[in-house]
């Protein structure tokens, strides 16, 4: 099962990536671990996810083709 | 009522239908209070002072700077030094003398917050810090407004309007809905810290007028319940939606009086700046040149973020890091941590304390960029 993730500001920075492929998951929880082990840097931001263009609060099944947004606050003005 | 002058000066807007004289009139008895006359600050107040917004309120406590007028395009090289709300309110009165202004050279806290912003219709986001955004959030859901939150990252930026009723009397989420919690610290930075491009925080600020004006003439969607994330750099545009979450909702002081108490600099991990752990840029040269053995240099932006100083190199902890490789700080002597303005030096100074109890720690005021102003200053 592919999962495309899309990552902004700080944590693209923190990843050296802004677009991410990742197989095998099941639902965000387990994306969010995945992604914490592959880079550990991420662990200390905060940020929330939106699965197919909805920000999500809790646990959400994800499916084959579902674009993920890990979303940072911006702090600039 | 529109007098003939203004029906003149109004008329291509006049002109369209959605707009007519109702919504240039509506634009005119509309009060709109603008928190920050910076970056995203300028566009907004140039646009709704140029579209014909009745009475429009700035708040801000700072003064113009060289490096800002890459990107707030209201100053001018004459304005350095001066107070932006002076600066601004002389040429935007230029600009369309029909405008009232009303200054607030202060920074908003919890104590005039809901005394300043009680006084209008919609409140537009200029600011470029979390706790201040918080608070305008909860200062606007306690009173019932709505406000247009725009932020920047380097080519990125996020727009949305918050707490904004819509025509079927349903209130659209708020940044709490969002955001529920800030950064565990700073390392989200702001402009002056990690850098904007000048055209960014026009278009931003642009967005935000827009979304004002079609609030105030009822006209369009509204960017509610939606975040609206776009690049520069790909013009890539990405819309969220976000939902209004009650728990979330929660956070928010019950009332006014508890607004008051509530500590936003505390709740975002703000940094109060103790002066006893700052060495000015003066006493580092002299520590140098005098004592440089017993004081430890630490940079604490990323590898390789320019500028790059051969004098100040020792070593490199980018702030992330900074718990982790702690044991390379030296106990025994003065260590001197700093960053490009001061900012990121200042939480690795806190987060240090905290975590170590650390004494020997001092950070550089105005950091690199206050180290080159001296340097050039001398030549």
């Amino acid at each position: 099962m592919n999962i495309n993730v899309l990552l902004f500001g700080s944590l693209a920075e923190a990843t050296g990536k802004s677009q991410l492929e990742i197989n095998n998951v099941l639902d965000t929880e387990t994306l969010r671990s995945k992604l914490l082990r592959e880079f550990p840097k991420l662990e200390k931001y905060k940020f929330v996810i939106a699965v197919c263009k909805h920000v999500v609060k809790s646990n959400t099944i994800l499916h084959e083709g579902d674009t993920v947004a890990l979303l940072p606050p911006f702090a600039g003005g | 009522m529109l007098n003939p002058e203004e029906l003149l000066r109004y008329n291509r807007q006049i002109r369209l239908p959605e707009i007519g004289e109702a919504g240039q009139e509506k634009l005119k008895s509309s009060k709109v209070l603008v928190i920050g006359a910076g970056g995203l600050g300028c566009p907004v107040l140039q646009y709704l002072t140029a579209v014909g917004v009745g009475t429009i309120g700035i708040v801000d406590f700072d003064k113009v700077d060289e490096s800002n007028l890459q990107r707030q395009i209201l100053y001018s090289v004459d304005d350095v030094g001066k107070l932006k709300v002076d600066c601004s309110v002389r040429k935007l009165t230029r600009q369309n003398p029909h405008v009232r202004f009303i200054t607030y050279n202060l920074q908003l806290t919890n104590q005039n917050a809901i005394d300043i912003i009680k006084n209008y219709d919609i409140i537009v986001d200029g600011t470029d810090n979390f706790a201040t955004r918080y608070l305008l959030n909860d200062a606007c859901v306690l009173l019932d407004k709505p406000w247009i939150y725009g932020s920047i990252h380097r080519f990125e930026a996020q727009i949305s309007v918050f707490n904004y009723l819509n025509k079927n009397k349903i209130k659209g989420p708020t940044y709490r809905c969002l955001f529920p919690s800030p950064p565990l610290l700073e390392l989200e930075g702001n402009c002056s810290e990690i850098g904007v491009l000048g055209v960014l925080p026009g278009i931003v600020g642009m967005l935000q007028a827009n979304e004002t004006i079609k609030i105030i003439t009822e006209i369009g969607d509204i960017l509610s319940g939606e975040l609206l994330i776009l690049n520069a750099l790909n013009l890539q545009f990405h819309t969220i939606g976000i939902e209004r979450s009650e728990t979330s909702l929660q956070a928010v002081p019950v009332s006014e009086a508890q607004f008051t108490k509530t500590a936003y600099g505390q709740f975002c991990n703000t940094v109060t700046k103790e002066l006893k752990h700052e060495v000015s840029i003066e006493e580092l040269h002299r520590l140098m040149s005098e004592n440089r053995e017993n004081i430890q240099l630490v940079d604490v932006r990323e590898q390789n973020e320019s500028p790059q100083i051969e004098e100040l190199k020792e070593i490199n902890i980018p702030l992330v890091e900074i718990i982790d490789k702690a044991y390379n700080i030296d106990r025994n002597k003065k260590v001197i941590i700093f960053c490009k303005s001061g900012v990121r030096s200042a939480i690795a100074i806190q987060l240090l304390q905290k975590k170590f109890g650390m004494k020997n720690l001092f950070t550089l005021k105005g950091g690199v960029n206050e180290w080159l102003r001296s340097v050039k200053n001398k030549i």
